[in-house]
């Protein structure tokens, strides 16, 4: 029977799929706990950093002046979008492209209109999407999430700053997957740069200490602002990457659940079939027993 | 006193200390025990210090933020 024999390679060829996506499931388990570790190491870092810049804010009373927080009309327009340098992980690329779509075509239509818009991507994914768009690509960068660390995003988001500062830009916004937990991913879309200064929290609790301040207040800020700057990206990144991995661990796990269930319901066809087979052919050979003894 | 030395990616110090000496902006300073509060931003250079059983360490860093509040002196710092 023709039907036994197809039933028996699509089964095989069913199987074989399902070890693939639960190795890859397996896979993105590992390099995600990997992303969620360099998350968890860089939250020591950017709370202290950011406890020491509230503690200077707080002796501060009059507002230092500060470059990131130039509010300019808006003109020029970077977007920097996050996306994954390899598909298989559900909606997660697609939730960036489509995040784009919408902000040119309606935040920034004016801008897109008078092509003043300009894009980096991080990852390949991103990369291919724009292209097909024919998007102005001022960078692309792809190699990143091999080796993600501080020391190796520092060029990038150095630039982004220095073309903010000396006007290129007037708006920086980050486009990317905030991670949430294993299974769940944000979207996120946030103003990079100018800074939008957070409403303060007063009298949070009052133990002001008087710190010794060297060099002066001011450059302390100077030198704190850009560095929390540089965190922010980075984390940006980092939570990218962790999202990633989470969604292709999502997708992959229910590749394989559904495989399995395939499985199951071709072996019940696969061995009524072979049931049906075997009643004909004692039947047919009890029949022509009958016949000769005739 | 408490140091801790981090950097965006992990932690390069935690413990118990007597001396630290750091490459501050305005001029290398050392800070012992009950030093007042202070916070400085840091040059590129090497951090000394010396652990409680007197073992010296050294940490070269490109540069970087102290805070020392309470006996409690975080290094926020940048390497290579």
């Amino acid at each position: 029977m023709s039907n036994l024999k197809e039933i028996r390679t699509r089964l095989a060829s069913i199987k074989s799929t399902m070890q693939i996506t639960n190795a890859m499931k397996m896979v993105s388990a590992a390099k995600l706990r990997r992303a969620q570790d360099a998350i968890i190491q860089m939250r020591p870092y950017a709370d202290k950093l950011h406890e020491i810049l509230e503690n200077i804010s707080a002796m501060i009373d009059t507002e230092h002046g500060n470059p990131f927080g130039d509010e300019r009309e808006i003109n020029r327009v970077l977007l920097v979008v996050i996306t994954s340098n390899k598909g298989l992980c559900g909606a997660f690329n697609a939730n960036v492209n489509k995040k784009v779509t919408e902000l040119i075509e309606s935040k920034y239509q004016k801008q897109f209109k008078s092509d003043n818009i300009d894009f980096i991507s991080i990852g390949k994914k991103g990369a291919d999407f724009l292209r097909s768009k024919k998007l102005k690509i001022k960078a692309t960068h792809q190699d990143l999430f091999d080796q993600l660390t501080f020391d190796n995003i520092l060029p990038i988001v150095n630039e982004i700053m220095n073309d903010f500062i000396h006007g290129k830009y007037d708006v920086v916004e980050l486009v990317y997957n905030q991670f949430m937990n294993a299974a769940v991913q944000v979207l996120i879309n946030e103003q990079f740069l100018p800074v939008v200064p957070k409403e303060k929290e007063e009298d949070r609790y009052e133990t002001k200490v008087d710190f010794i301040l060297e060099p002066s207040k001011e450059l302390i800020i100077d030198e704190l602002i850009p560095k929390s700057l540089r965190i922010v990206f980075y984390k940006s990144l980092l939570d990218s990457f962790a999202s990633e991995h989470g969604a292709r661990m999502t997708a992959m796990h229910k590749a394989t659940d559904n495989a399995s269930d395939l499985i199951k319901e071709l072996q019940l066809h696969y061995n009524k079939a072979r049931q049906a087979s075997i009643t004909n052919e004692i039947l047919e050979i009890v029949s022509g027993a009958e016949a000769l003894k005739g | 006193m408490k140091l801790e030395v981090i950097t965006p990616d992990k932690e390069l110090y935690k413990g118990e200390i007597k001396l630290i000496q750091v490459p501050g902006a305005k001029g290398s300073f050392e800070i012992l025990n009950n030093h007042a509060p202070i916070i400085s931003t840091l040059d590129k250079g090497t951090i000394k210090i010396i652990d409680n059983l007197d073992k010296p360490e050294f940490i070269e860093i490109l540069g970087g933020v102290i805070e020392v509040k309470r006996n409690h002196i975080i290094v926020l710092a940048d390497i290579v």
